[in-house]
């Protein structure tokens, strides 16, 4: 047997580019068009393409809640799906959760505000999603102790163990019913 | 991540004609299972096959008293539906049980069904095992296996295979519920009872379910009975919430007075599909509900259970929480 024999048989067809895909976003109350691959994670998207680097990667596995954000006032973990799939949809993320006040200024989301009086954060690097589940779970409208709140962020892992400060932060803005005893 | 074509389907016919025409395609509902296991290289689909866009996002009476989940209800809106809340309470507090919010917003109903195990090798392409790799040997049975089967893991030749668990909440509470599947196909439509849609190892761990290849999971039938008066969904696990069950029992009881006219049972995280023994739960029958009797079901409910080491805990574990679980359903104490 030669070598040339031996060698694994040439590929019937060159690797080819992959097909780009046009992917219609509203980021942030912005239509947004994007020539993607298929395998872009939203999370990808927001952060290399749209560069909205204020959503953050932790895990890219669905087991920390870093990259949660809002599809059509939804929470999500954008790690785990992808752009494509969001064609269509109106994503809001950390950078679009402020509001106008009645000077028509910029003010922050009660929420947000309510992290900086409860210094609910230490590095920072979970505040993004904690923020963006917390007004999700508002929309939700399950809370009805601040135990719900503590079961319904639990998708939101803080690695520096700011748990405590982060519910009061949430709890000043919904006054639930205190914990039965 | 490898690379693959993308496909968005626009109707049933539309997506199972397109899984038909390419045999290594796989369909996508909310992403949560396969794009976590496409980024670890274990699923290599060369296409996906969006179905987010079929008409399979409602729940709907059935004309037998039951209701129907559609194959693409998110988790959330199942869990949270008034109907489903009222009438089956059990798998409402199942899905609640389980992921997290987040996840539960994404996470479909059929998608559910089909998530795989979270067996730590078989995500681990350098190590040995038999699902993800017929024949290569199973890793857990000599390694790490906290988290693995107890119960079902013998195969016909003798040697146990694979002793993965199947990782769902909600499936527990639909096997104690005796939900049916609905499945198209290429070869049309048919009904899949609960009991017989996982399957367990035996010599082929690498099928974990009966659905045919290229069939699509349409909705799933709940039966009238919910059981919503007693009933229980106990989860136990390493943390409080956001963790796959170590052992979780689906209990429900059908009573008069003191007596039990019906129970079922269901067990998850013990093997490779929810565990249920009908015959056990026929020894319930007539009796009152005391502690006594249902710590000898729960001994039988066990009956064969093996453990390898690092999951023995598993047996006394179960035992105590079905005790329990029946306890709660039963509002003993
Ligand atoms: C960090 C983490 C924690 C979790 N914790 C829990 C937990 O505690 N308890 C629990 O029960 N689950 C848990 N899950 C799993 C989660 O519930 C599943 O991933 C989810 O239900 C899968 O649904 P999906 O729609 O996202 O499926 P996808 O990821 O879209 O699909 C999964 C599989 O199902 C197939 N499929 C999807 N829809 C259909 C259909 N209609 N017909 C035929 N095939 C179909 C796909 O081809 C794929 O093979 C967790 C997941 C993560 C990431
Ligand atoms: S238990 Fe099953 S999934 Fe895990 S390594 Fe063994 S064969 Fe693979
Ligand atoms: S980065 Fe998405 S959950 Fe961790
Ligand atoms: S503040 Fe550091 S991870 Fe939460």
């Amino acid at each position: 047997m030669t070598l040339t024999e031996k060698a694994a048989p040439p590929m019937k067809q060159p690797p080819s580019l992959p097909a780009m895909h046009t992917v219609k976003l509203t980021v942030n109350g912005t239509e947004t068009e994007l020539q993607l691959a298929p395998w872009t994670s939203l999370l990808d998207a927001l952060r290399e393409y749209m560069h909205l680097t204020g959503t953050k990667k932790g895990c890219d596995h669905g087991q920390c809640g870093a990259c949660t954000v809002l599809v059509n006032g939804k929470r999500i973990n954008a790690c785990l799906t992808l752009a494509i799939m969001q064609d269509g949809n109106e994503i809001t993320t950390i950078e679009g959760l402020s509001q106008k006040d009645a000077d028509g200024k910029d003010g922050l989301h009660p929420i947000q505000q309510a992290f900086m009086d409860h210094d609910a954060f230490q590095c920072g690097y979970c505040t993004p999603g904690q923020i963006c589940s917390a007004v999700g779970m508002m929309n939700e409208g399950h809370v009805k102790t601040a135990d719900d709140i503590r079961e319904l962020m639990s998708g939101n892992i803080c690695r520096c163990g700011a748990y405590t400060n982060i519910v009061d932060a949430i709890q000043s803005v919904m006054n639930p019913q205190p914990d039965a005893a | 991540m490898n690379s693959f074509a993308y496909t968005r389907a626009d109707g049933v016919t539309h997506a199972v004609a397109e899984r038909a025409d390419e045999s290594t395609a796989a369909f996508i509902a909310g992403g949560t299972n396969l794009i976590d296991l496409m980024k670890e290289n274990v699923a290599r689909p060369t296409r996906l096959i969006d179905i987010n866009r079929l008409p399979l996002t409602t729940i709907t009476d059935t004309e037998n008293g039951g209701l129907r989940l559609g194959a693409l209800v998110t988790n959330a809106d199942t869990a949270y539906d008034d109907k489903v809340a009222k009438n089956y309470p059990l798998l409402a507090e199942a899905i609640l049980a389980g992921a997290s919010a987040q996840l539960r917003n994404m996470a479909t109903d059929g998608g559910n069904l089909m998530q795989r195990t979270r067996c730590y090798y078989f995500y681990d392409l350098a190590t040995p095992c038999n699902k993800r790799e017929p024949g290569s040997g199973c890793s857990a049975i000599n390694g790490y296996n906290r988290i693995h089967a107890i119960l079902g893991t013998g195969s016909p030749t003798g040697d146990v295979q694979c002793i993965a668990t199947h990782p769902s909440d909600m499936c527990v509470a639909l096997a104690a519920l005796e939900a049916t599947v609905q499945v198209t196909g290429p070869d049309g439509d048919r009904t899949i009872p609960f009991a017989e849609f996982h399957r367990l190892p035996g010599d082929t761990p690498q099928i974990d379910n009966t659905l045919e290849a290229g069939e699509l999971i349409t909705a799933i039938d709940l039966p009238a009975n919910g059981f919503s008066k007693n009933y229980a969904y106990l989860k136990l696990r390493d943390r409080a919430s956001y963790a796959f069950a170590l052992v979780s029992v689906a209990a429900a009881l059908e009573m008069e007075g003191e007596t039990i006219v019906d129970a079922r049972i269901a067990l998850g995280g013990v093997a490779h599909k929810p565990w249920r023994r009908p015959e056990v739960e026929a020894m319930l029958h007539g009796k009152s509900a005391s502690n006594d009797v249902f710590q000898t079901v729960a001994d039988a409910m066990l009956d064969g259970a093996q453990g390898y080491g690092h999951n023995t805990f598993k047996l006394e574990l179960a035992k105590r929480a079905i005790v329990r679980a029946l306890a709660q359903a039963a509002k003993l104490n």
